[in-house]
């Protein structure tokens, strides 16, 4: 007999999970199917968690939630062949009760996730990868298959939180297939290493933390970013680039992280750590205008499978579980009031998303990556012009300040004319407004 | 039939590492998976429970987070789960885990007679191998070690014929149940379970059990039922020196060539082996 | 099965530490026993490599060695015994009995049980072999007494005399070390080809002791009907061979396997590989080295394309020299290799084979 749930969340990311928790507390028979051994087994993640996403689904999160630490300290570099300059802000309030940002380990806090969606009442199910959604004449999803024998299940509603390759809705033509150019590949290494280097080098103590964010000369003139965030007794080392630019460099990923883990001002930092886990994943950084139809009759997209990530501001995690909460409080309501799970009453998740940050910060942005795309001068010349520039204005070698500024104008006026820089200057902040 | 298999969750050796600073073992994201060699037990015993109906009934003595090992047999198709756990069991060794697991199939038994306990050929944490001699002996039961195939079973006459692996050959045995089996790696491989399996796996009850439930004698495990003692625990001496590199300009001939006169020069008498 | 005998208690441990006074009870186990293992007149050599060791050991505690041979009564075991005094006995225990012919668990821990029980030996060493562990196993547990398994290195406590064995642990990332203090006998069983080799002497004496368990073949369930020698011979070689070509993931694809065949050839060696070429069925999985496969120890080992995994090492570090070839210079094989070419192993292999294969050449010209 084939077995029948209020839902089926398929996947056990942070959209998923918030999905399923929110759906179990409210009372619904929901079944999570993940297709890793466990929930974190196959999720790569910078990463950085954003308290307040969570902290609307999960109050007490901080009780028992496997935090690595919290992030008091925030640096954006501009990394040039051998240098960087860059911005630095740091405050002890940060260290509140309740801080807003923390360095996690995806796979343990994901899997502390899951146990709460257990604890709340969900099955889950993992190392079962679901196939195919089940849909009727009319197109209405009712269910999903899976891989193992036996392998069909149903349900009145499908939440689809498969992560960024959103495979299930692109095989039923629910979806487009991803783009190049709306996708970064990043990949990621953790380096084991004694916690007492960490509090000396990046000055800290207890659980205080520091993310860095780098642009710059390491990505070889391709669009990307990389970082650096410390975790207890061990630091996360990463750098993307969009797969479209990849693909046109013929550069290899891997090359670009050996590169930045060699780069004279990282090395110092992640000197004498054993590498200890090696990932690879993409990043839907399409933006407002790639973001999918997100809902229909009998199903729901959250996350990074409905391309909900904030590449200006590296959140993702976030959305998606800011998301899955609304695609689950939505069906709370609809059964509520006894609606049917329709394309017309989903509408009200599309609506949640609409008038929350998540699709705000998306619009706001919604012009960046085509910016980021049609400018490489952010990713090649810029940082040789300011890394140039700093250099040259710190050397004390007898030329008076005037002639440095005449200098420093000149050499960016010569990599770019005076119009392309206060073009990209408006560009810019058109984009970010 | 009523089968006991006995799986042990260990950490993935694979995974752990040694920290560099501090030379001690880094278990942080280290996983617990199910002892490999426990693996190829399970599959055979849910072969007989095809072939000739009843039970499987995983059994495994640890941590309370060793439920997830249990799950996992379970997802594979065992039909019973018990966890056996104490903390008055910290510390045993095979010895007095043996004398635990056998309390606990002993009360199996009584709940529905057992015809045959697997274990694993060995863990690969502890790696001793002794537990499932440990057992067949306490139960009296046939020893079958390193079983490369079960060759026949007939539940009328209660005789069971396999093949055991031995120093240059394979015995084939004839013995009787109830019998405790290992079975050697490769005989088989592990089945992906149905979607029935995977709910019953994760909506079954499992039997927890601890030292009250079924051992009677307490100075018999744990440390106090333990004989030896671990006195040393220590990271294996790196080689002072890493390799000789073998350089010559001229591409892998040259290469070839310069290793060859190193040989010959730094070990005559492997010369002799050599060019024999 | 053969119960033991009501168990002496164990010692007293002293207040805080390892130093203690065993029960005059546990204080009359003396000697270090091996026991060898034949099977159809054939000696395991780890139990040769057992009688070098226990002699040590035995010396550091001034006591005698013995070795116990089990078997049906035949010519072979005179000389088995002689054998077993050259390389080290004191006294040798035959204990022969037509049930003890073939290998099997219960009549072979019955005896043993009663041997041991009778003679009282301190120390019982058996190899790690699938007979040694699997009677090891059945025994201590009779015995009530502590076994440590799979050790490569033993030696003497010098606070309290007893056996502190060592053996590796999570797949060899660590060692540690096991020390049965209070119960007697102290059993561990050996990796065969850690060991050394001891010289043999043949002018060495000895006592034989004689027992005769007179055993009624009926009460023994478990039969054997039949022993399939392994038709492979080749798999018998691999632990004892003299030089080793191992290939590893590096070689690829199976067709670029046939390299390391090659080399083997011209080199007279055998084949060895890491374990994703076995599961890759590149080659037979009886010849993998490592932890899951095959301990062996000869005098030249070459990797080609190995990682040097931990658990690859502990297959095959205890080779008299090895030699990695690897494109990584910075592959873990270094680590422990003697001697290291950085180089691509597809050009690399042809490249000795097509060397060797000319000296020797030039060599038989010249002989
Ligand atoms: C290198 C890197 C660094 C990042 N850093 C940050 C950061 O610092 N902060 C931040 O907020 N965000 C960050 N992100 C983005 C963030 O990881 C994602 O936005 C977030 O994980 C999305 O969650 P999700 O639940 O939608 O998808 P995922 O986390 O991808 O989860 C999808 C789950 O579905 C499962 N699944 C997929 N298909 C199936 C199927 N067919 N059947 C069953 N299960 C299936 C997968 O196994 C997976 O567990 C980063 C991303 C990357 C790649
Ligand atoms: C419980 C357990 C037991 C195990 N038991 C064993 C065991 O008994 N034996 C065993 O071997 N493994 C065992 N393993 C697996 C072990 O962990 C490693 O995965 C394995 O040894 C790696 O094999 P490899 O070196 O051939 O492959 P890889 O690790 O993939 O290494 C390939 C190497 O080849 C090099 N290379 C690539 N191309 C070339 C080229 N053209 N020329 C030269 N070099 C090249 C690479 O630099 C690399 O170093 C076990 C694992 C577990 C978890
Ligand atoms: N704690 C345990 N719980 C259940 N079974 C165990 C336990 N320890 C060992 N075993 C079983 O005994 C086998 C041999 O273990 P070992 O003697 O530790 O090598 C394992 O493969 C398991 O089948």
């Amino acid at each position: 007999m084939v077995e029948k749930f209020d839902a089926i969340v398929v996947g056990a990311g942070p959209s998923g999970n918030s999905a399923a928790y929110t759906l179990a507390k409210g009372g619904l028979k929901i079944l999570q199917i993940e297709r890793g051994e466990y929930s974190g087994s196959k999720n790569v993640q910078g990463a950085i968690m954003y308290a307040d996403a969570l902290e609307k689904i999960i109050p007490d999160f901080r009780d028992d939630a496997p935090l690595e630490r919290h992030i008091i300290e925030q640096r954006i570099w501009l990394l040039g062949d051998d240098s960087y300059i860059g911005t630095n802000y740091r405050s002890e309030s940060f260290n509140s009760e309740r801080p807003n940002r923390y360095t996690i380990i995806r796979a343990q806090f994901d899997k502390w996730f899951n146990e709460k969606v257990r604890e709340a009442g969900a099955l889950v199910i993992c190392e079962t990868t679901v196939t195919e959604l089940l849909r009727d004449g009319s197109g209405k999803v009712y269910g999903v298959r899976t891989d193992r024998e036996n392998g069909e299940v149903h349900a009145d509603v499908v939440i689809m939180a498969d992560g960024v390759n959103a495979l299930l809705a692109r095989r039923s033509d629910l979806q487009k297939e991803l783009q190049p150019q709306n996708a970064a590949l990043a990949v990621k290494e953790i380096h084991f290493i004694d916690p007492a280097l960490i509090e000396q080098r990046f000055q800290v103590k207890g659980d205080e933390g520091v993310v860095i964010e780098m642009m710059g000369k390491v990505t070889g003139g391709m669009v990307g970013t990389a970082f650096l965030y410390t975790n207890k007794e061990s630091l996360t080392i990463g750098i993307g680039c969009l797969i479209s630019d990849f693909k046109a460099k013929g550069i290899s990923p891997y090359k670009l992280l050996e590169d930045l883990k060699n780069h004279p001002v990282i090395k110092p930092l992640i000197q004498g750590g054993e590498v200890k886990e090696y990932a690879g994943h993409l990043i839907p950084e399409g933006g407002y205008k790639a973001v999918p139809q997100v809902c229909g009759d009998g199903w729901m997209v959250v996350g990074d499978a409905a391309h909900l990530n904030n590449a200006a501001h590296r959140e993702g995690s976030n959305l998606a579980m800011t998301s899955g909460r609304f695609a689950a409080e939505t069906l709370i309501e609809l059964k509520r009031q006894g609606k049917a799970p329709v394309a017309a009453n989903l509408a009200l998740y599309k609506k949640k998303l609409d008038d929350s940050f998540v699709m705000k910060d998306l619009k706001k942005y919604k012009n960046l990556p085509e910016i980021m795309h049609m400018s490489p001068q952010f990713f090649n010349a810029y940082p040789d012009l300011l890394n140039g520039a700093a250099h040259n204005l710190f050397t004390v070698d007898g030329v008076d300040k005037k002639s440095k500024e005449n200098q420093i104008f000149k050499s960016f006026a010569k990599r770019r004319s005076v119009l392309g820089l206060v073009g990209d200057a408006f560009k810019l902040a058109r984009a970010f407004r | 039939m009523h089968i006991v298999v006995c799986i042990k969750q260990v950490p993935d050796s694979a995974q752990i590492r040694i920290h560099p600073v501090t030379n001690t073992i880094m278990r942080q994201g280290v996983p617990a998976i199910i002892n490999p060699y426990d693996l190829f037990s399970l599959e055979e015993a849910l072969r007989l429970k095809d072939r000739f109906g009843g039970r499987v009934t995983v059994l495994t003595m640890g941590p309370p987070m060793a439920e997830a090992s249990l799950r996992k047999a379970m997802s594979f198709g065992a039909t019973d789960a018990v966890l056996l756990t104490d903390r008055k069991f910290a510390g045993s060794d095979t010895l007095a885990t043996s004398y635990a697991l056998t309390s606990a199939i002993r009360k199996l038994h009584e709940e529905e007679p057992v015809d045959l306990v697997f274990c694993g050929k060995q863990t690969i944490d502890g790696d001793t191998a002794q537990v499932g001699p440990g057992i067949a002996t306490r139960m009296n039961m046939q020893q079958l070690t390193y079983v490369a195939k079960i060759e026949d079973v007939n539940l009328d006459s209660r005789e069971i014929t396999v093949q055991r692996r031995s120093e240059g050959g394979v015995q084939v045995l004839k013995s009787r149940l109830p019998a405790m089996i290992t079975m050697l790696e490769g005989s088989n491989s592990m089945r992906f379970g149905t979607m029935d399996d995977m709910f019953r796996a994760a909506r079954t009850p499992l039997k927890l059990w601890n030292k009250d439930t079924c051992v009677d004698d307490e100075a018999k495990v744990g440390l106090k039922g333990s004989p030896t003692v671990v006195s040393k625990v220590f990271v294996p001496k790196p080689r002072a020196e890493k390799a000789k590199m073998i350089e010559a300009e001229g591409g892998a001939s040259a290469q070839a060539a310069a290793a060859i006169d190193m040989l010959f020069t730094t070990y005559p008498k492997l010369a002799n082996d050599l060019v024999r | 099965m053969s119960q033991a005998p009501a168990n002496p208690p164990p010692a007293k441990k002293a207040a805080g530490g390892r130093k203690f006074e065993l029960s005059e009870e546990l204080k009359a186990y003396k000697g270090v026993w091996v026991i060898v293992e034949q099977e159809r007149g054939k000696v395991h050599t780890v139990s040769y490599e057992l009688l070098g060791e226990a002699r040590k050991l035995a010396d550091k505690l001034g006591v005698e060695v013995g070795a116990v041979i089990l078997g049906a009564p035949g010519p072979f075991i005179n000389e088995i015994s002689g054998e077993a005094i050259a390389y080290g006995a004191d006294v040798v225990y035959t204990v022969l009995d037509a049930a003890l012919a073939e290998y099997r668990t219960e009549p072979y821990s019955k005896v043993m049980t009663d041997v041991v029980n009778t003679f009282k030996p301190e120390i019982v060493l058996l190899g790690a072999s699938t007979l040694g562990r699997d009677l090891a196993g059945a025994i201590a547990t009779t015995l009530l007494t502590g076994l440590t398994a799979d050790c490569t290195e033993l030696d003497i406590s010098p606070e309290n005399r007893s056996l502190a064995a060592t053996r590796p642990t999570f797949g060899g990332t660590l060692l540690c070390t096991i020390q049965t203090l209070a119960y007697r006998p102290q059993m561990a069983t050996i990796r065969p080809r850690v060991m050394q080799m001891p010289e043999r002497d043949g002018t060495r004496t000895g006592r034989v002791v004689e027992v005769t368990p007179n055993l009624a073949e009926d009460i023994f369930v478990t039969k054997v009907l039949d022993f399939i020698p392994d038709s492979d011979q080749e798999e018998a070689q691999l632990a004892f061979a003299d030089i080793i070509v191992s290939g590893g993931k590096g070689l690829q694809k199976a067709e670029n396997f046939k390299l390391v065949w090659d080399l083997a050839e011209v080199l007279g060696a055998e084949v060895g590989a890491s374990r994703p070429c076995t599961q890759a069925g590149w080659v037979t999985s009886d010849r993998q080295v490592g932890q899951t496969g095959k301990t062996v120890r000869p005098k030249l080992y070459i990797a080609a394309g190995i990682s040097g995994a931990i658990q690859h090492r502990v297959g095959c570090e205890n080779s008299d020299v090895i030699l990695a070839i690897n494109s990584d210079p910075n592959a873990p094989i270094f680590d422990f290799a003697h001697h290291g070419i950085v180089g691509d192993a597809l050009q690399i292999l042809p490249a000795l084979t097509e060397q060797f294969r000319q000296r020797r050449l030039v060599n038989r010209k010249a002989s």
